[in-house]
């Protein structure tokens, strides 16, 4: 995306922009995040440890990694919808901008929604059993954008013609519809007031194939017609591959490697982003064993010093449980924190800054180390 | 609502008013004592009386099918028989005297618990580890676990005989002539307020305790999440979307409770001497008076059947989930 397409997609908007907008600012730009949970009687838990990324206007980028890497509460601190136990200790969450880590309760409101909005994994449970799907969906609407009644009830209606429910499927109740026409309510209420970013936590998880196809297709539909800029949150990477610009691999509360999909995916630098990729059957690929990753993940009340991989690692070196890996970013717009790839190692262009652009030439990463490739 | 799940409830309640009654026939007979030897006690009641009361019931033919049918055609016809303490007076209008004081008392309390309760525990559970839940859930608790005449007591003692804001007991000043309808209502608001505050907080705890646990709950559902990502503030979404669903579970525990409404008022009536159905309960167990507790029993367990049927039937309303 550039500077242009963002000034389109903004001009494109049907609210204006809030007023505290930096001009020229990214979408989203989140640097060095870092969530704790407090828990009874222990060490609090440090879910997501440094994390910065960015995303631009119309952008789709993914977010994967094992349960429990801070995917989820990522995404659930953009808006600050931690749990009552979770808080945000350190780093800032810049939309259009604006630092939303400091806002109050009250002020935080205005953005949720209107800005960026959810669609959460199961909707039979993220929907209200006891409202009708077109009240949840006119709700926002009403709510927040202060339409009248039956203004937001018709707008509702559209919106679920938008995303292919039948307009008089409004007065259902969640029960009443399948799984797949819930999520595609969800996507709908999402939608309701024309945000500026669009989060799905894992929004196909819960439904078989040939759903999950149709979300994403009405997902990429979405994004062409809308210009809607995403974040995915999903084990699945073949989503990713298939709905997302970019992808960011986590590890243990760290950012492993992020970068263009189709770059990531081809050679993966990491060497968890590459056992990730062989841990998942390709349709291609001549059948065989899927790979695993032996061990389980570090517990975060305790994490390991240095590299959280490197227990689980087949290229560790002393290094890695002594020092935290440097960020470093490739020529190719890969960025990668792994002792494999230290700064000034070939390819390298910049080290420890997370959040910057993407970087301009094709300069190719030359030596890539075993690590790199598909076994 | 679907007819098909009207009908079904309606027929529930209507197939367990019949087992109660065939049960409230067994029950009766099956106690010691018989009308003859009752009414001996009683001087006054003549042989002839109760060779009739004999006839009519069929004292003197086979338990089934005489007895049986005796009593199914008079309970029909709203004919319980008459009381043995009340020199003879029918049954029905011994209970009818006193049903409405007690509908007054523990209606009004309920409904004051109920408010209270709710909005108590629903508050305390969506703050959970504020002021109002630790103060709240503290008496909340203690007065859960204390029964009406431990309550009702100190508060005679204290507003009734120590500062004498209150009557002790009664529902309208003996021998008292009024001026005025209005009059005579005031005196009655005036002997209530000390029984209605006594089974008001024996009832609130219960409700404020349950209501916090079913808020808890609901708090943790996903579309709480859903509702607060959509940028509503915390006020709201207790009211639009916890409040209501921890409502659900709520309204079963009220009906079942509601059924109990006049069988738990023995003991807040006999601390108040509130000439109710409870202290009539008392009364008729004390003087064998077997055709008023057969009444009794049959009014109550008739309440609480129908307070079942209207938990069905307003919770087919309220959740979408159940219309079937």
């Amino acid at each position: 995306m550039t500077v242009q397409d963002a000034a389109t997609l903004r001009a494109r908007r049907q609210w204006p922009m809030p007023k505290q907008a930096v001009p020229g600012a990214p979408l989203l730009e989140v640097e060095d995040l870092s969530v704790r949970f407090r828990m009874p009687g222990g060490p609090s838990v440090k879910a997501v440890d440094g994390v910065s990324f960015r995303l631009e206007d119309g952008e789709a980028m993914g977010l994967a990694g094992e349960s429990g890497c801070g995917k989820t509460t990522t995404a659930l601190s953009l808006v600050r919808l931690l749990p009552a136990n979770g808080r945000i200790s350190s780093g800032s969450v810049r939309l259009f901008g604006i630092d939303l880590v400091p806002k109050t309760e009250r002020q935080m409101a205005r953005y949720r929604w209107r800005e960026i909005s959810m669609v959460f994994q199961g909707a039979m449970n993220a929907l209200n059993p006891v409202k009708r799907v077109g009240d949840q969906i006119a709700e926002p609407i009403e709510i927040r954008l202060g339409q009248p009644r039956g203004a937001a009830q018709k707008r509702a209606a559209e919106l679920l013609d938008l995303v292919g429910i039948p307009e008089k499927r409004a007065s259902a109740y969640p029960h009443e519809l399948s799984g797949g026409m819930r999520q595609r309510a969800m996507i709908a209420m999402a939608l309701a007031c024309d945000p500026a970013l669009v989060i799905g936590d894992e929004p196909t998880t819960a439904l078989d194939v040939m759903v999950q196809a149709q979300i994403l297709a009405l997902l990429e539909r979405l994004r062409r017609d809308l210009g809607l800029s995403l974040m995915l949150i999903t084990h699945d990477l073949s989503v990713i591959a298939e709905t997302c610009d970019r992808v960011m691999i986590m590890y243990a509360g760290r950012v492993a490697e992020e970068g263009p999909v189709r770059r990531l995916f081809s050679a993966p630098r990491h060497p968890y982003t590459a056992k990730l990729l062989s841990s998942f059957p390709n349709i291609r690929a001549d059948r065989r064993t899927l790979d695993t990753i032996p061990g389980s993940p570090p517990d975060l009340r305790k994490p390991p010093p240095g590299c959280r991989f490197a227990p689980r690692c087949a290229h560790a070196m002393p290094v890695c449980t002594e020092e935290a890996p440097t960020e470093v970013r490739f020529a190719d717009g890969v960025r990668v924190a792994c002792h494999l790839f230290p700064p000034g190692a070939q390819g390298v262009v910049a080290s420890g800054v997370a959040a910057s652009g993407i970087g301009g030439g094709l300069v190719r990463a030359a030596a890539l180390p075993s690590a790199g490739g598909r076994p | 609502m679907s007819g098909r799940y009207l009908l079904q409830k309606l027929a529930r309640a209507v197939l367990t008013i019949i087992v109660i009654v065939l049960l409230n026939f067994l029950l009766f007979r099956a106690m010691p004592g018989s009308p003859a030897r009752i009414a001996s006690h009683h001087p006054g009641v003549t042989q002839a009386a109760i060779d009739q009361l004999a006839a009519r019931w069929g004292l003197d033919k086979p338990l089934i099918p005489d007895q049986l049918v005796a009593y199914v055609n008079a309970t029909l016809t709203g004919d319980f028989g008459l009381s043995y303490q009340f020199r003879g007076e029918p049954v029905t209008e011994v209970i009818g005297d006193r049903f409405w004081p007690t509908m007054i008392l523990i209606g009004l309390g309920e409904l004051f618990a109920i408010i209270i309760g709710l909005a108590l525990g629903a508050y305390a559970g969506w703050r959970r580890g504020s002021a109002v839940d630790r103060v709240g859930g503290g008496i909340s608790l203690v007065l859960y676990s204390m029964p009406y005449f431990v309550i009702g007591m100190p508060l005679i003692i204290v507003f009734a005989a120590g500062l004498g804001w209150f009557p002790t007991s009664g529902m309208f000043d003996a021998g008292a002539t009024y001026a005025s309808g209005l009059d005579q209502l005031l005196d009655f608001a005036h002997h209530l307020v000390l029984p209605l505050t006594t089974v008001t907080l024996g009832l609130v705890g219960a409700y404020s305790i349950l209501m916090r646990s079913a808020i808890m709950e609901t708090r943790s559902e996903d579309y709480i999440t859903t509702a607060r990502a959509k940028g509503l503030t915390d006020g709201r979404v207790l009211r639009t979307h916890a409040f209501p669903n921890a409502l659900l579970p709520m309204v079963t525990i009220i009906a079942i409770d509601l059924g109990y409404v006049v069988a738990g008022a023995i003991t807040a009536e006999v601390v108040f001497n509130w000439p109710g159905i409870g202290t009539l309960t008392v009364d008729a167990l004390q003087a064998r008076d077997y055709p008023v507790l057969q009444g009794i029993f049959l009014l109550l367990s008739f309440t609480v059947v129908l307070a079942n049927l209207v938990a069905d039937l307003v919770y087919g309303f309220l959740d979408p989930r159940v219309r079937v």
